[in-house]
């Protein structure tokens, strides 16, 4: 006989492995320890009610990575400055984009980059560790040596921030590092350092975030002092607070992020995606570890295979009396 | 309008301008107001008959900038403006009687042209205690303008001082100085900004008022539209490195050099509505304008901004409105993995497992297959036999 769909998946199901494409997971097994923030983590505030898309982190960020960033065609001297593309998104010579979010009434834009989650899914996911996480700064970095170009990191991004570079015969992965080679140079973010307005800013996660529930905290219309490029550097701007939608995005979506967002409108509607408030990692992982514990796994996925081989074999296996 | 005479190359030989080059001129000036080119004819048509109506100029509280960039006005110079395009009969300005000799010439002026006459007012006016700040012939600004304003066919208020106070009026304001239409509040008052006023906007509306004798399209806040519609970003020749992020940080710097966006220096260009870039500033040549000669515009066309803002406080981008260039939040790019790595996890297992499954299934086929083309035979055999 051949199989069909019901016996397939009477059979999976009786494996016990279909539960592991359920939707929800978690129920049948628990997530893994969140990782921690480490106390001494840098990252971003991008607040999109201060930006005005002026772009300047998009080049700047394109002239401090130019080994990764920068087009060869594009590469090209004007002024003593490069001249830059107009990126439509993310990709393997773009870390940060600012879209644009367009309403009745109004627009807003949204830097896109890297969110440097806490617990970040590109990290589970190479199988390598070719992502890892700095212990210190909770900057998650890239080695190009380890990498087997396997690109999972891609697929389980969830803010498809990893670009990689086909066009090259031993392509990297391709994201923003937070400036990590700017860091021993007593520099920081090339982003945040050129942003005229604060809208990108820099700093220690946890002034960051205190920073950010300050600002959902003014009334709207009242005015206020902010730092800008970087929160120490001393440098204020000075404005009425806008409107600003209740939540900090990246407080605590995917388990936290240190790239963080505030917005006037849903950061949802920004393109951020919708994240639940534990790291998709810390959900696979616990996953992975449940299947493979006693090395159940392997087991069960041949003894499912095995008892389909026997139902599917199983007239031939009949003796053919009548013939005989 | 005389007709002077012209040397062999067409140019004047006495004062004013050949007919080629006055021609030249109004048609000019009916582009810059926005206007056909046909409607040149009709301009020198109004701007020569001898019985066109008269401009008085009043000035009050005012520091004469407005007077001194009309002085700068090369095209046409100010002799011609003044002798040869309007029939200006009272300035205190430039005018070679003064006192009670000037008033009364200004006086008569206004009651024989009474309800035609063109009114421009330059400086704000004090109205704390009763206006006794500006006084000019015993008679208070305040009362004078209440007096004269009624009686004119159109009034504009030149210079930002006169629409709204600007810097006269500036923090703490101690005369209590108004803008024209706070206290004329039931006439029309064309708006000029500016600090100085440029005199081409000026010129071209007192042509507009005497060719059509009604007043040009204005915006909300009484401004001509032909002259402040559009931001001063919206012309600035700097604003294709405003949308780049290149910025002058600091005066002096490399980008200040190179002629980069002076937004992060200040530039109030992207929130003050003014022709400034397009038009420039008082003919003085090119690129003389604020941000044309490496300062940040400091907003003296717009209400709120000048001398309310801090000069190097950064602009509000409010009305700039983001160009088609940019990236959308749904530009059609490809889709992460949405339901994330658990889905990974349970795809891979589900591969294994499906093609475990696909492996039994075609072993169960092949078997079928077999067996029905052996039935087949066997059918064949038995329907033979
Ligand atoms: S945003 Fe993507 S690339 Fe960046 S840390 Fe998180 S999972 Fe990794
Ligand atoms: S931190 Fe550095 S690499 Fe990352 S977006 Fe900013 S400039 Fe680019
Ligand atoms: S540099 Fe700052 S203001 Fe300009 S686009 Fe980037 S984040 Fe926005
Ligand atoms: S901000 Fe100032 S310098 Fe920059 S484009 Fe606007 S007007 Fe020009
Ligand atoms: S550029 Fe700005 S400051 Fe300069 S004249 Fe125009 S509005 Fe005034």
């Amino acid at each position: 006989m051949g199989i069909n769909r019901r016996d397939f998946l009477k059979g999976a199901a009786g494996s016990g492995l279909l539960l592991a494409a359920d939707a929800s997971p978690a129920l049948a097994f628990g997530p893994r320890t969140p990782k921690e923030l480490p106390p001494d983590a840098v990252g971003i505030l991008f607040d999109s009610t201060l930006c005005i898309g002026c772009n300047a982190c998009v080049f700047r960020c394109k002239q401090a990575n130019p080994h990764m960033a920068l087009r060869p065609e594009f590469n090209v001297p004007i002024g003593g400055l490069k001249i830059h593309d107009t990126p439509i998104g993310l990709s393997e010579n773009t870390l940060t984009v600012i879209k644009l979010y367009k309403h009745d009434g109004g627009h807003s834009f949204i830097k896109h980059q890297c969110m440097h989650c806490i617990d970040p899914a590109c990290v589970s996911a190479c199988p390598v560790t070719a992502f890892t996480k700095d212990p210190k700064t909770g900057i998650v970095k890239f080695c190009k040596r380890v990498c087997i170009g396997c690109r999972y990191c891609q697929l389980a991004c969830p803010f498809v921030a990893i670009g990689f570079k086909w066009d090259e015969p031993f392509p990297e992965m391709v994201r923003c590092q937070l400036c990590d080679h700017l860091i021993p140079l007593g520099k920081y973010a090339a982003c945040c350092s050129y942003c005229p307005t604060g809208a990108a800013l820099y700093g220690r996660v946890a002034d960051l975030r205190k920073e950010a529930s300050r600002r959902l905290d003014l009334e709207y219309g009242e005015p206020y002092r902010f730092p800008v490029n970087h929160i120490e550097s001393g440098r204020k701007s000075f404005r009425p607070a806008a409107k600003y939608y209740p939540n900090i995005y990246g407080d605590t979506e995917g388990g936290g992020l240190q790239v963080m967002v505030l917005a006037g409108v849903s950061p949802l509607r920004l393109g951020l995606p919708d994240l639940p408030d534990v790291s998709n990692a810390a959900v696979s992982e616990g996953v992975f570890k449940t299947i493979y514990k006693w090395f159940a796994a392997p087991i069960v996925l041949l003894g499912a295979l095995v008892y389909l081989a026997y139902r599917n074999t199983e007239e031939y296996r009949k003796p053919k009396d009548e013939d005989d | 309008m005389e007709c002077h005479e012209v040397d062999k190359n067409g140019k004047k030989l006495g004062g004013g301008v050949s007919r080629r080059d006055f021609l030249k001129f109004c048609a000019v000036m009916a582009a810059s107001i926005g206007l056909p080119l046909g409607a040149g004819s009709k301009i020198a048509e109004a701007i020569t008959d001898p019985n066109r109506p008269p401009v008085i100029w009043l000035s009050f509280s005012e520091c004469t900038g407005c007077v001194m960039s009309l002085l700068q006005a090369h095209h046409p110079t100010l002799d011609t403006f003044l002798l040869d395009l309007i029939s200006l009969d009272y300035t205190r300005m430039f005018m070679t009687t003064a006192g009670h000799t000037a008033t009364a010439l200004r006086d008569k002026s206004i009651e024989e042209n009474k309800g035609k006459f063109i009114l421009v007012v330059e400086g704000a006016i004090p109205t704390k205690d009763n206006g006794i700040y500006c006084k000019s012939g015993g008679r208070t600004a305040l009362d004078i303008l209440k007096d004269v304003g009624p009686k004119a066919a159109f009034i504009i208020a030149l210079g930002s001082c006169t629409v709204w106070g600007g810097a006269a009026a500036a923090h703490p304001n101690p005369t209590g100085l108004k803008g024209v239409d706070k206290i004329l509040t039931d006439k029309t008052v064309i708006n000029l900004n500016t600090c100085p006023p440029s005199p081409y906007n000026l010129l071209s509306t007192v042509i507009h008022l005497l060719t059509f004798n009604e007043l040009p399209a204005l915006d909300d806040k009484g401004r001509p539209k032909f002259a402040y519609s559009r931001t001063v970003c919206n012309n600035c020749e700097r604003v294709y490195n405003f949308r780049a992020g290149r910025f002058a940080w600091q005066f002096g710097d490399e980008g200040h050099k190179k002629g980069y966006c002076l937004f992060a220096l200040g530039c109030k260009g992207p929130q003050t509505f003014s022709n400034c870039p397009s038009i420039l500033f008082g003919g003085a040549g090119a690129e003389t304008w604020c941000v044309g000669i490496g300062h940040p515009c400091c907003g003296c066309a717009e209400e709120g901004v000048g001398w309310t803002l801090p000069l190097h406080q950064l602009g509000d981008p409010l009305y700039h409105f983001p160009p088609s260039h940019f990236a959308r939040i749904d530009e059609p790019v490809g889709m992460g993995a949405t339901a994330a790595a658990a889905a990974v996890v349970a795809g891979s297992v589900g591969i294994a497992v499906g093609a475990g499954a696909v492996l039994a299934k075609r072993l169960g086929k092949e078997e079928k297959k077999a067996k029905e083309l052996s039935e087949k035979e066997d059918a064949t055999v038995a329907k033979e036999e």
